[in-house]
């Protein structure tokens, strides 16, 4: 097969969408644009028919009821439903909620929110491997939890928290389990009914559907779960997400769920094996680390930190042929590393020396091979040219230097 | 983030990457930055001890593409320069030549601190006194 440049391997941003699912997304901008609420006239109906059918393909996915699906308009807006909608939905049961430090920002920064109006948030530290302590998680619990909030499978680092043992826990106590699932589902079997899921959000554009859609799965039965909407409006999705229904979207996402369902096996395993290859191939350099648990994570997931190279350098020597993302601060706004790999106890340098890769479904074996050449090339050229890999090879003690910190 | 050309020039065709012995009486070396930020900088300079004229110029930076670009650039200027003149390099002149966006003017500001860091460990090496932190940065 030939090499296709540029390679993208930043699949836990977003994905591209499946031709199929542009296919099947296509007739809804047109022909059949209508209202799925207007009742009145063949238009609705058929938007109507197409929304159902497509909430039929999200729960099978995930192996819930159809009624159980909330369409939203991605991940964010499920993590903010889910948890605020619970918090003002049990007040009168309690005010507490246990969250994670690994979490993405659309759940800390929702719990962040939840304290400034009065909520009590505990924050669970992760070990080295990023995996939560369930004995700490069950000691966290107070006659006020309310909801115990963890991802399924982490951004940055592809980490699965132990979902099952962690909603045995939250039965055990009574308290409602959410987990933000959008990294999980459509790669591995996300099964709300074994996983003993209450809710959990999810988006299409991180399983080769289009952006600007996703899902709230909320349980139905045993314990029958609401939460209070977070937007007024015609009181869609049974009250609990107002909105006109994003017709093309949520066929797209329906479609994306279908194909994820019949091919999620194969193309696990088809990636955990261009992972693994991709990362033995880079584990060959000296001074090369795995970040996080190895055991327990999702298959297209690796997150490497190259000591004494740094992220936003390395990436520029071959950002033009290779889409990756860094945990290097340079890279975003903020001038953190990434929160997420100092939670697992790196020091800063070696956050600031990440890489993360997240494959794809059409990820070739022939991308996975330049990768690891060019990315080879730009650590050894760097390191080169390092003062820090100079220091370490010539055995200076790097914490025996007194740092200017600026 | 798009860098300038001038930036993936530098950061392709490094001018200058290596060590000098910083043993010699006229090397001095500075060393800034701190891997905990994100990038740490050393450049050094050698010193024609009869004319006062900065001979050579070298660096090692660990850092993004325009903390490279900045120190590559540095030590180019500095060659050929007497150390007095040397001092009067502006992180602002580093700024404009690569074209750097706001976020990485602190490439710049470390470039400058790493040049002083320099002449001053060649003075204090050479009976000078310390020259003063005076200027305020950018």
């Amino acid at each position: 097969m030939e090499l296709k440049l540029p390679i993208y391997l930043d699949n836990n941003a977003t994905t591209p969408c499946d031709p199929r699912v542009v296919d099947a997304m296509l007739p809804y901008f047109t022909e059949k644009f209508g209202n799925a609420a207007s009742r009145s006239h063949s238009f609705g109906w058929t938007g109507e028919e197409a929304v159902d059918y497509a909430r039929e393909q999200v729960a099978k996915l995930i192996n819930a009821d159809p009624k159980e699906i909330i369409f939203t308009s991605g991940a964010t807006e499920g993590d903010n439903l889910g948890i605020k909608g619970v918090y003002e939905m049990y007040a009168s049961k309690g005010n507490h909620i246990i969250t994670a430090t690994t979490e993405h920002k659309a759940v800390l920064d929702t719990c962040k929110h939840i304290e400034k109006i009065g909520g009590q948030v505990t924050y669970l530290q992760v070990n080295d491997e990023g995996l939560i302590d369930l004995q700490e998680l069950e000691n966290a619990i107070t006659d006020k939890t309310i909801l115990i909030a963890i991802m399924y499978g982490n951004n940055e680092i592809g980490v699965l928290q132990p979902v099952r043992e962690i909603s045995k826990i939250a039965r055990k106590h009574g308290v409602l389990f959410f987990t933000d699932g959008t990294q999980a589902v459509g790669k591995i079997p996300v099964d709300v009914q074994a996983d003993g899921i209450d809710l959990m959000a999810f988006s299409a554009h991180k399983m080769y559907g289009p952006k600007g859609v996703g899902a709230l799965y909320v349980r139905r039965k045993n314990p029958r779960v609401k939460v209070t909407a977070q937007m007024d409006g015609g009181g869609h999705e049974r009250g609990m997400r107002s909105g006109t229904m994003n017709v093309p979207g949520i066929v797209g996402f329906g479609k994306a769920c279908e194909i994820c369902m019949n091919e999620m096996e194969a193309e696990g395993k088809r990636l955990s094996i261009l992972r693994d290859k991709l990362e033995n191939g880079l584990m060959q350099l000296e001074e090369a680390y795995v970040n996080g648990s190895r055991e327990h994570r999702l298959p297209h997931v690796t997150n490497i930190s190259f000591k004494y190279v740094e992220g936003e350098g390395l990436m520029m020597g071959f950002n033009k042929d290779i889409a990756l993302s860094s945990g290097s601060a340079c890279t975003s706004a903020s001038l953190e590393p990434s929160y997420v790999l100092k939670a697992l106890g790196l020091g800063d340098d070696l956050a600031h020396s990440s890489l993360r890769f997240g494959l794809g479904r059409f990820t070739t074996e022939e991308q996975v091979d330049y990768t690891i050449k060019a990315i080879s090339d730009t650590v050894i050229k760097l390191r080169e040219m390092s003062p820090l890999w100079e220091m370490f090879k010539d055995g200076v003690d790097l914490n025996s230097i007194e740092w200017a910190h600026h | 983030m798009a860098y300038s050309e001038k930036v993936i020039d530098h950061y392709q065709n490094p001018k200058n990457v290596g060590t000098l012995d910083k043993a010699k009486q006229n090397v001095g070396t500075g060393l800034v930055g701190a891997p905990e930020c994100g990038d740490v900088m050393r450049l050094q300079i050698e010193v024609d001890e009869e004319s006062g004229i900065i001979k050579d110029a070298k660096f090692k930076t660990f850092g993004c593409g325009s903390a490279i670009a900045s120190s590559s650039l540095a030590t180019e200027w500095l060659k050929g320069k007497s150390v007095d003149q040397a001092l009067a390099i502006d992180n602002m002149d580093i700024v404009e030549e690569l074209n750097l966006p706001p976020v990485k003017i602190h490439c710049s500001v470390l470039a400058e601190d790493a040049i002083k860091a320099a002449i001053n460990d060649y003075r204090v090496k050479n009976g000078l006194p310390e020259l003063v932190e005076e200027k305020k940065h950018h």
